[in-house]
């Protein structure tokens, strides 16, 4: 089984949000509920860099490690999944997870959470695949349809991937080694412990 | 006609890329400049700050942290080193107090009952005292919940109902903790003026506060036992309300590492809280003989008073003068 990655190659992107839009479009995404956002460190200097970040689907995901519900679990694809029945809204799994992942819409009153919401990698949920109930919590099931994530496939320069960590990898070498330089692929350290050599 | 366009076309195209191919070798000397000799990098940011923030253009400003990975600590804080401080207070406790019963047993009234009362709790601090006990236990109970359901409770009941439980005892840890803070702001303002430390409670504390042994140190309306449970419930529960609200109110006046911090000082003020409620629990109760009274009906037998708080007995004899009268009235 692949063990699918985020990859963003920060050389490449020019912050159009296209895969931020694309993401809550396909997914229907609540109002006030980012899945995928686009920052940009050092603006307006020289040496700016852009970043478009989601759930990265963590080896050993914090969310799931602090989750006192147990609500997380990891598919067969490595990917990070959870059980919004499950689901409390009591907020650990953002205080765990490195990249802000995690989301609540605010219910109630005070600073009442909601179900927690967060990237899928457009894998749903637990819920039967492509069914109502799974889209209506959780969007649109593009890997159960054989489609990676929608945010990547748009991606008008490419430099949003993917898919199977291997492959990706791959791309982004030989990418590097072509033109002779590259910024690193973000945040692989904290999520999977490991970078990728170029 | 056709065939010229043809050939102007191939023309211009061969020309087009015999430019091309002159034209190559100039870019290819630009690549030799690296453009991310001065890029942000991100293990250099990560070592400077342990955390990269940066623009972002949707209106959610806080989604501006890219990465912050000292959620790290915290997990590690929240998973193996809470459940041991809470594990160690908690029972930690309950064996010492199983311990001291064993072994020293119930505190007797040494001199009986004398069958006359005086109050030493009206009506109202016993209200404030069991509105704040009641919230307490709750908030205590599913606090705990959130730190030891997950490898105690959750395999023993299934997924479904753990949640569904969880998320009912989330909702009363949430409202709840307004009366709870309430009930410590009227324990704060009503028996300040009785817990001011005195030289009192050192010599108290020297004679083991009748604890140990079976000695009867003097004392006013609390000893110092009692006086160490007010500041825990005035101090702890202060803490433990404020960092609450922080967590409460996520980024109104705090960010994640804030949110970490005050989860901290909260978890671990809570548990040595508990902790000590167990104690105060214990001698209220089973502890003492003629102890629960003070809170339950409200009224103590004198000779209880007379051996736990001889000062007080003394004073308040002074200014009523009839105790045994103002006790039969209350009847």
């Amino acid at each position: 089984m692949a063990r699918m990655k985020f990859l963003c190659d920060a050389d490449r992107c020019i912050e159009c949000n296209a895969c931020v839009t694309a993401c809550k479009n396909e997914h229907e995404v609540p109002w006030g509920i980012n899945r995928r956002r686009v920052v940009t460190i050092n603006d307006g200097k020289p040496g700016e860099r852009s970043v478009s970040m989601a759930c990265m689907h963590c080896t050993d995901a914090p969310c799931a490690a602090v989750c006192p519900v147990n609500c997380f679990y990891t598919t067969a694809d490595g990917v990070v999944l959870h059980s919004k029945d499950l689901c409390i809204g009591c907020g650990y799994c953002f205080y765990a997870c490195p990249f802000g992942a995690p989301q609540y819409p605010k219910v109630g009153n005070f600073g009442s959470r909601g179900k927690m919401d967060k990237c899928t990698f457009c894998a749903g949920g637990p819920e039967a695949d492509g069914s109502k109930a799974e889209y209506e919590k959780y969007g649109a099931n593009r890997l159960a349809e054989g489609k990676l994530p929608l945010c990547a496939e748009m991606c008008s320069t490419k430099s949003l991937l993917a898919g199977d960590g291997e492959i990706i990898a791959q791309i982004y070498k030989e990418r590097v080694m072509k033109r002779g330089y590259g910024s690193g692929a973000w945040g692989w350290k904290t999520a999977y412990r490991e970078t990728i050599e170029s | 006609m056709a065939s010229f366009g043809r050939f102007i076309r191939l023309g211009v195209g061969a020309w087009a890329l015999l430019l091309l191919v002159i034209v190559a070798p100039a870019p290819s000397s630009a690549q030799q400049v690296n453009p991310t000799a001065s890029s942000v990098k991100e293990q250099q940011l990560l070592q400077e700050l342990n955390r990269i923030q940066g623009r972002v253009s949707i209106p959610d400003q806080r989604s501006g942290v890219l990465e912050q990975p000292q959620g790290r600590e915290w997990r590690e804080f929240r998973n193996v080193t809470l459940r041991w401080i809470g594990g160690v207070a908690i029972i930690g406790m309950l064996a010492l107090l199983v311990i001291f019963y064993l072994t020293r047993g119930m505190v007797r009234l040494e001199s009986g009952r004398s069958g006359r009362t005086i109050v030493r709790f009206n009506m109202f601090e016993r209200f404030v005292h069991w509105m704040t006990a009641t919230c307490f236990i709750i908030l205590a109970i599913s606090g705990l919940n959130i730190t030891f359901g997950r490898p105690l409770l959750l395999p023993l009941i299934g997924f479904e109902a753990f949640s569904e439980w969880s998320q009912w005892a989330k909702y009363a840890h949430i409202y709840l903790s307004f009366p709870f803070t309430i009930g410590v702001v009227l324990i704060l303002l009503m028996w300040l003026g009785g817990n001011i430390p005195s030289k009192l409670d050192v010599e108290w504390i020297k004679r083991g506060g009748g604890l140990i042994g079976h000695d009867h140190p003097p004392a006013r309306r609390f000893n110092a036992g009692q006086k160490g449970i007010y500041w825990i419930v005035v101090i702890g529960g202060g803490l433990v309300a404020a960092t609450g609200y922080l967590l409460m109110f996520p980024f109104y006046t705090t960010g994640i590492e804030g949110m970490q911090m005050a989860q901290i000082v909260h978890s671990i003020v809570a548990v040595l809280f508990v902790a000590a409620m167990l104690a105060h629990i214990y001698i209220g109760t089973i502890g003492m003989e003629g102890a629960f009274e003070a809170m339950g009906s409200g009224e103590v037998d004198v000779n209880w008073a007379r051996e736990h708080h001889s000062l007080w007995l003394d004073e308040e004899t002074a200014r009523t003068r009839q105790p045994r009268h103002a006790a039969s009235a209350a009847e």
